[in-house]
């Protein structure tokens, strides 16, 4: 695919204007006929059994029109292993576990009943970190799985391993070997828009639901397993997606908050909607996995990679999301990033009794690659290697094939690091006042940019509806979540078909009118939908080129008529037009040899009136598309399968000041350059880079969800920091390294998530760079840096 | 109890009643249907919920909705020109793609209308320092400082 005249120009987001005149409807916004409000009363235990609830109280309260427990309502069970209900029945394992819900006319009538249900716990011991839970004789967190068979660990049941090589071996025959622990915090995903739903019946048993979810369709299947918990089978799940304040990994699974506003609404025959404050979405949404992640690499004295061992453990908390699979991810960078003839990758998830985790932009990879680009500079440093020597030794090449059978069809990670190694060779102004240091860092990535298979199908539909006035309708499942799907989606349907930009109108997501999807994450949104259109597109051109052959001779003459002669129009035998003589171009149908010309032009959309109203076969034009990419759903066991079509690498560095008298870092600049293929939207593709790497610095310097057994400590804005416009008041310099991915949309890959992934490690090594002194454990505090630095200082 | 207020809203006169312990928030979203202003945290925090009253950015989830009367407030639904075209402000985050999943974004745009009466002519640090008050999740706040500055500059060349 080459024809492109939008796509790689900078065009305003499609969705920014009703976003910027307040006309974008959020799930705030959402009310209809008839609502009530639900709220949750959630545990105040971390691990205890329920002894009674008593919810007489709640009930007399004007407004209340249902109280709902685990023992009033059917039990709806969801979750990856199916280890969590939607009301905890007898026992409650973290303290933000749902026990009961009112459903109201009015939210303070909701908040007032909710807060009257008596609640009476026995506690029980609880296990709050993984040592502790793996710990003998540990309390189980689940004595029995989702079936009722009985468990005797806090492990959960889901490996995730590798080996290539033989690791013993090249310890043995590697010069330099470093190892290190590497530990990463919980932190919150903190959605401007909080998390919420809407649930309606109809008389009949159909649900209607409009939820914040990057998973419409897996969501839809969820939904109708809960209908049949409630009895209704043969009905279905309608899910519809409203505009969302940002998701970045929240709406990957679907959430008990979810199934109790479809409990609420089937018990009250009512629409119900339930959303979340900011202490709840604090306090009671799932956050980023905790992690402690072991590496040890080595190299030889020219500092060529040996091998590399990474082992993960995994704070789980009390149920399992999707999240729970970051390790499956971690596999591409532990086996894939940088050349390593022998790796080896274990991971072990354990259940605790700490709020459960699920997914968050990156999913696994910033954790990793936290890990191994902080070693790879120790191994550096003991090896006496520039860092950014040994990275360019080792990077990976176009063509090659990685231990974990990654295909690499394109690859700049070279060239990536070389244009960031420059970028940082350029001298700043020294440091002002004594107590002040300051030195540079980088780190490299490697993120799946063509999907990423951890389920059945990774595969995107896609219709594309030409109306009567050549406006294209698109009708797609992913997400726009503020990432610019719709921006990127817009100008690819347009190129791809062969119109104007602003004939093309996407559609709401919606599971019935819209093909399935299997959601939006992996950086895949683009990725796919671009591909899918690329497939539905060049069907529709197919047919409106067969159909021209048949009516073009008689529009043609009806343009000669309106215009006049001239002597040009010979120069193409328009009367014997063929199908391969046209092309489409900015909603215009052409002959490719006098694409210009006004006499052989035809709109588009006269073209489809002159089909859909023809005496003979009339026809309007639809055309859909299901793209499933080149992939393999990997072997988990072996960590062998090439999950993406291709894959996104990239490499920041940064400068940072250190102040060694109050261990603050200030970055003063950062370079981030990028290979996610061709740039589809400049200004779109900028905006998910600076925001990326803003959280990236958070992860690195400030986040953390603070916890004291397994209750949240810091569940608002107020003591959890969020960068603020004055915390990043540094220069970004953004570079893109294009390349044309053989598979990618326009050569276009997947760019979402990368941005985050190097940004903590970059700043850990130009840390390490300017004292000498090196934070394994994110987020990297003054407290911290000071300890670091006393400790040296006494060594 | 419910206390009568009149006050200025978009430029239209409102007259309403509302309950002492409700903020503007409340009033504008609730009261009035105007959803456009948005909650993000109810405690003063994020900014998401910023409107214009006589002039000042506030946030409106602080404000108690007695406190309104006699005022003039403004919100991002009183921005919109004539036939709902945007305003040279929204224009410009339009322009400069100072928006990303929206829902800081009429904050900011609050935000930025209030700060830009007052300075014309801001230095970059000058408007991040205005806008920490207002949390982003998506953006980084880059483009939202371009956008900042490129109405700054359209106010002092329309063609800009």
């Amino acid at each position: 695919m080459t024809r492109s005249r939008h796509v790689g120009t900078e065009r305003p987001r499609p969705d920014a204007a009703d976003k910027l005149a307040g006309k974008a409807h959020y799930i705030h916004d959402i009310a209809v006929q008839g609502m009530l409000y639900g709220r949750i009363r959630f545990s105040d235990h971390a691990h205890a059994r329920i002894a009674r609830i008593d919810t007489s109280l709640a009930e007399s309260v004007p407004g209340v029109r249902a109280v709902i427990t685990g023992q009033t309502t059917p039990e709806i069970r969801f979750g990856l292993l199916r280890d969590n209900v939607a009301l905890k029945k007898d026992r409650v394992r973290q303290f933000r576990d749902e026990v009961a819900a009112v459903a109201a006319t009015s939210p303070e009538a909701a908040a007032r009943a909710v807060e009257l249900i008596e609640v009476e716990y026995e506690p029980l011991p609880a296990v709050f970190t993984p040592d502790e839970a793996l710990a003998e004789g540990a309390a189980l967190v689940h004595e029995t799985d989702h079936a009722g068979r009985s468990r005797s660990s806090n492990l959960l049941p889901l490996s995730c391993r590798h080996l290539t090589g033989d690791i013993a071996a090249a310890t043995a025959a590697s010069r330099y070997i470093v190892e290190g622990t590497y530990t990463v915090p919980r932190i919150q995903q903190a959605c401007m828009g909080t998390s919420g739903c809407l649930a309606e019946f109809s008389p009949e048993g159909n649900l209607t639901i409009t939820a914040k979810t990057q998973i419409p369709f897996l969501a839809q299947r969820d939904f109708n397993r809960a209908l049949e918990a409630l009895g209704l089978t043969n009905r279905n799940s309608r899910v519809i997606v409203p505009a969302i304040g940002g998701a970045f990994g929240t709406g990957l699974d679907t959430h008990a908050y979810e199934f109790i506003a479809i409990l609420l609404a089937w018990k009250t025959g009512r629409p119900v909607k339930i959303v979340y404050d900011r202490r709840e979405e604090f306090s009671c949404l799932s956050p980023r996995q905790e992690a402690r992640i072991r590496v040890c690499q080595g190299c030889d004295d020219r500092g060529r990679l040996t091998f590399r061992d990474v082992e993960v453990i995994q704070d789980n908390g009390a149920y399992t999301s999707w999240g729970a699979t970051y390790p499956n991810v971690m596999l591409v960078t532990a086996t894939s990033l940088y050349r390593v003839p022998a790796v080896r990758f274990d991971s072990r998830i354990v259940y605790t009794n700490n709020t459960y985790c699920q997914a968050m932009r990156g999913y696994g990879n910033p954790e990793v690659t936290w890990a191994i680009e902080s070693n790879l500079d120790e191994l550096a440093a003991a090896a006496g290697m520039d860092p950014i020597a040994m990275r360019l030794l080792n990077a990976n090449e176009p063509g090659d094939l990685s231990p974990m059978g990654l295909k690499f069809d394109s690859c700049a990670l070279r060239e990536c690091l070389d244009a960031v190694a420059t970028s940082l060779r350029t001298s700043s102004s020294p440091p002002a006042g004594q107590t002040r240091v300051r030195g540079t860092g980088m780190a490299g990535l490697i993120n799946v940019g063509g999907g990423g298979k951890i389920y059945r199908s990774d595969g995107s539909g896609i219709i594309l509806k030409l109306d009567d006035y050549g406006n294209v309708n698109v009708a797609y499942g992913g997400v726009e979540m503020g990432q610019g799907l719709h921006s990127a989606l817009t100008i690819m349907v347009a190129d791809a078909l062969g119109v104007r930009p602003e004939r093309v109108f996407i559609n709401q997501t919606d599971t019935a009118t819209c093909p399935w999807d299997v959601g939006t994450h992996a950086s895949r949104g683009a990725f796919m939908a671009g591909n899918a259109a690329v497939l539905a597109a060049t069907k529709l051109r197919e047919r409106l080129f067969a159909l021209a052959e048949r009516v073009y001779a008689d529009e043609v003459e009806r343009n000669i008529a309106r215009i006049g002669q001239s002597e040009r129009i010979e120069a193409f035998d328009f009367r014997a037009a063929r199908a391969a003589d046209f092309d489409l171009r900015d909603g215009y149908l052409a002959p490719r040899q006098a694409p210009d010309e006004a006499w052989y032009r035809i709109e588009l959309g006269r073209l489809l009136r002159a089909a859909h109203f023809a005496e003979r076969d009339p026809a309007i034009f639809t055309e859909e598309a299901f793209y499933e990419p080149p992939t393999q759903l990997p072997d988990w066991e072996r960590g062998y399968g090439n999950m993406s079509a291709s894959y996104g690498f990239g490499a920041q560095g940064v400068e940072v000041e250190v102040d060694t008298e109050t261990g603050e870092v200030r970055i003063l600049r950062l370079v981030a350059v990028s290979d996610i293929g061709r740039v589809l939207n400049p200004a779109t593709l900028k905006g998910q880079m600076y925001g990326g790497i803003a959280q990236g610095v958070g992860y690195a310097l400030f986040e953390e969800v603070q916890t004291e057994r397994g209750r949240i400590l810091n569940p608002g804005f107020t003591d959890y920091k969020v960068a603020s416009a004055a915390d990043l008041d540094f220069p970004i310099e953004l570079r893109f390294v294009e390349t044309n991915d053989p598979h990618g949309p326009f050569g276009a890959k997947g760019a979402g998530e990368l941005a985050l992934a190097p940004t903590a490690p970059a700043i850990a090594n130009a840390i390490y760079n300017a004292v000498g002194v090196r934070v394994r454990d994110l987020p990297i505090t003054p407290e911290k840096v000071l300890r670091a630095l006393s400790e040296t200082s006494r060594r | 109890m419910r206390i009568p207020v009149r006050f200025e809203l978009n430029g239209h006169a409102v007259e309403v009643e509302v309950a002492p312990d409700r903020t503007l928030l409340d009033l504008l979203r609730d009261t009035m249907g105007e959803t456009g202003t948005k909650e993000g945290c109810r405690e003063g925090e994020c900014g998401a919920c910023t409107v214009v009253v006589d002039g000042r950015a506030v946030n409106s989830c602080l404000f108690p909705a007695p406190e309104i009367d006699g005022t003039r407030v403004l919100t991002i639904e009183g921005l919109s020109c004539d036939h709902g075209r945007l305003s040279r402000v929204q224009q410009a985050f339009l322009d400069a793609s100072g928006t990303q999943c929206g829902f800081c974004t009429p904050g900011m745009v609050m935000t930025a209308v209030a700060f830009l009466a007052e300075n014309p002519a801001p230095m970059d640090t000058e408007i991040r320092e205005a806008l920490t008050g207002n949390l982003c999740r998506c953006t980084g706040y880059v483009q939202i400082v371009e956008a900042i500055q490129l109405a700054a500059r359209r106010s002092r060349d329309p063609q800009a």
